[in-house]
């Protein structure tokens, strides 16, 4: 289990985070909604190391993860993937991957093979397959589509052996038809590989169809948390961010 | 793809060819002047090859590389000039101590990103010229290392030889590049790749960036100074010019000619420059404004090197190929 406790985090005076408290348990899979600016992103970079948080606590089963090493929290079972792709442009999506599993299995140092270590290849091509780009190995990065490159930016986190996954809006910048893809993906992952799932979503369509649990951020606080039938019709939440054409949907 | 990546068979047998061929061509075209460019050539080839880990691989812009050609010049000829060491000694000692500055200058270079990592190369650069020229009983000052360097005989090897020095030059430049392409296309060299195209994702994948860039800034360090070395041997001395930023520039003018996206580029760039250097100052004493017009040339021109150039030509005829083939 994932926990958060009583985390804050500001930067130059201005709370990012306040005295947030979530929960995550095992295999659960959880919408992150909120404004822009309720320092959702924020949050994510809290828990995976890119930041670190000026008091509270984050415990993975138990032991803490503050103050460790990004590599000490990937180790421990955390992996992340980016609003905005961030990829190897200049690397073929295959190369990207062994490339990944190679540093993760500690040998981003070693000198004395070629590239790629042979038993890199199983995970890379498991993973690849996953999440449809196995068709798109030999493809360079950077002339990859736009969904590839969100698909090969998850893969990345993927072939870490996550066992908590955070996608920070996996659908952003896609057409409808490309998000509906996407979260079915991300969707059968979460099935697939028994994950703890914890993703920002804008598309309110697709969190209240997909999460069975959504916490709120708004103004760096944690507003709301429930099932997607207890956010639709919390006043709080209809007040600060849904608006009303959902509360009605729901009625 | 993955599968008609290089393997390390076939880059020895391409190393191979290509010693025997430069064993033998002072057979096939006895030529005083074609074994001096082909030794200086060797020299410059390291010490390209070995800045372009770092510019090329890592996108690491040193612009003190020169510090090692230099060095390496330096504490070889030191070594066998105040030690009395033998060759093979003077070599072990030109390295680990080349390593060692590669280490200190590295750890503190790295910190800094982009710009400010190339001026505090540069910085350590001018501070190693300072103490070469200031320090005159040890360096002999701006006059350089003076008296020749002693070359006694090792395994049957005698380097005061022309035919010996030759081939061990050569000798060393095809090992030399043989285990930095080794190197290159290691799980490490992809790391550098990484760190290269995405430095923040990187370390998102666990890489240890800092831990990556200093190896290989040692590394790069270690395969320049033997460039020096390969130099000293051959002017038999060590000169200032050798550690000054000029230096510096030379190596990024010879990855700029030769190209930085394919590992023969900077090589293939210390031909270029040294053939370009010997030619226009034959010609002419403006020697800085001709040599100047041809680098603009190819950076306007081309806005590639050549070998950059030759590479993306074949790509596209084969996509073309493939494209009609279907």
């Amino acid at each position: 289990m994932l926990e958060v406790k009583g985390l804050f985090k500001s930067f130059g005076g201005v709370a990012a985070i306040s005295d947030v408290n979530i929960d995550f348990p095992t295999g659960s899979l959880t919408a992150i909604i909120g404004p822009n600016g309720a320092g959702k992103s924020t949050f994510f970079n809290l828990i995976s190391g890119g930041l670190i948080p000026d008091k509270g606590s984050v415990t993975f089963n138990g032991e803490s993860l503050i103050g460790r090493s990004r590599a000490q929290i990937i180790d421990a079972g955390i992996g992340r993937a980016f609003q905005v792709a961030r990829i190897f442009p200049t690397l073929t999506v295959e190369e990207s991957l062994l490339g990944a599993v190679t540093a993760h299995r500690r040998r981003a140092q070693n000198i004395t093979h070629r590239f790629p270590l042979p038993e890199m290849r199983d995970r890379t091509h498991e993973v690849a397959e996953m999440l449809g780009l196995v068709e798109k190995l030999g493809v360079t990065s950077a002339n990859l589509s736009h969904g590839d490159q969100k698909l090969l930016d998850i893969a990345l986190a993927l072939v870490l052996d996550p066992k908590v996954l955070l996608l920070d809006e996996p659908t952003a910048g896609m057409g409808p038809d490309e998000r509906w893809r996407m979260i079915e993906r991300v969707h059968e992952l979460w099935e697939r590989e028994k994950l703890t799932l914890i993703f920002i979503e804008h598309d309110m369509d697709i969190v209240f169809k997909i999460a069975p649990k959504i916490s709120v951020l708004c103004y760096g606080r944690l507003l709301a948390e429930g099932t997607p039938d207890e956010i639709r019709t919390n006043p709080a939440v209809i007040e600060a961010y849904l608006g009303t054409s959902h509360a009605e949907a729901a009625v | 793809m993955l599968s008609t990546r290089p393997n390390l068979a076939r880059d020895i047998s391409i190393a191979a060819v290509a010693l025997i061929v430069l064993l033998l061509l002072p057979y096939v075209w006895p030529s005083r002047m074609m074994n001096d460019l082909v030794i200086r050539v060797s020299a410059f080839a390291l010490f390209a090859t070995s800045l372009n880990l770092l510019v090329g691989y890592t996108g690491m812009v040193s612009f003190g590389h020169g510090m090692f050609f230099g060095f390496g010049a330096y504490a070889f000829g030191l070594s066998m000039q105040r030690l009395g060491v033998s060759i093979p000694t003077a070599i072990l000692i030109t390295i680990v101590s080349s390593a060692l500055l590669g280490l200190v200058v590295g750890a503190i270079s790295i910190r800094l990103k982009d710009i400010y990592f190339s001026f505090i190369t540069l910085a350590f650069q001018m501070l190693l010229y300072s103490t070469v020229i200031a320090w005159v009983p040890l360096t002999g000052g701006d006059q350089g290392l003076m008296g020749g360097i002693p070359r006694p005989p090792f395994l049957g090897i005698d380097l005061s030889i022309e035919s010996h020095r030759y081939a061990f030059a050569v000798t060393i430049m095809v090992v030399g590049l043989l285990i930095l392409r080794q190197i290159v296309e290691s799980p490490f060299g992809y790391t550098l790749r990484m760190i290269r195209d995405n430095t923040e994702r990187a370390t998102f994948l666990g890489i240890n960036v800092f831990r990556a860039k200093l190896t290989a800034f040692v590394i790069a360090g270690v395969f320049g100074s033997l460039g020096g070395m390969v130099m000293a041997l051959f002017v038999s001395g060590a000169y200032p010019e050798f550690v000054n930023w000029t230096m510096s520039g030379e190596g990024i003018f010879m990855i700029m000619l030769g190209g930085l996206s394919t590992f023969i580029g900077p090589a293939a760039g210390a031909l270029i420059l040294s053939l370009l250097n010997d030619v226009i100052t034959r010609g002419t004493e403006h020697h800085g404004l001709f040599l100047g017009a041809v680098i603009l040339l190819f950076a306007l021109g081309l806005r590639k090197g050549v070998t950059d150039f030759i590479a993306d030509w074949f790509r596209t005829r084969r996509e073309a190929s493939t494209r009609s083939g279907n």
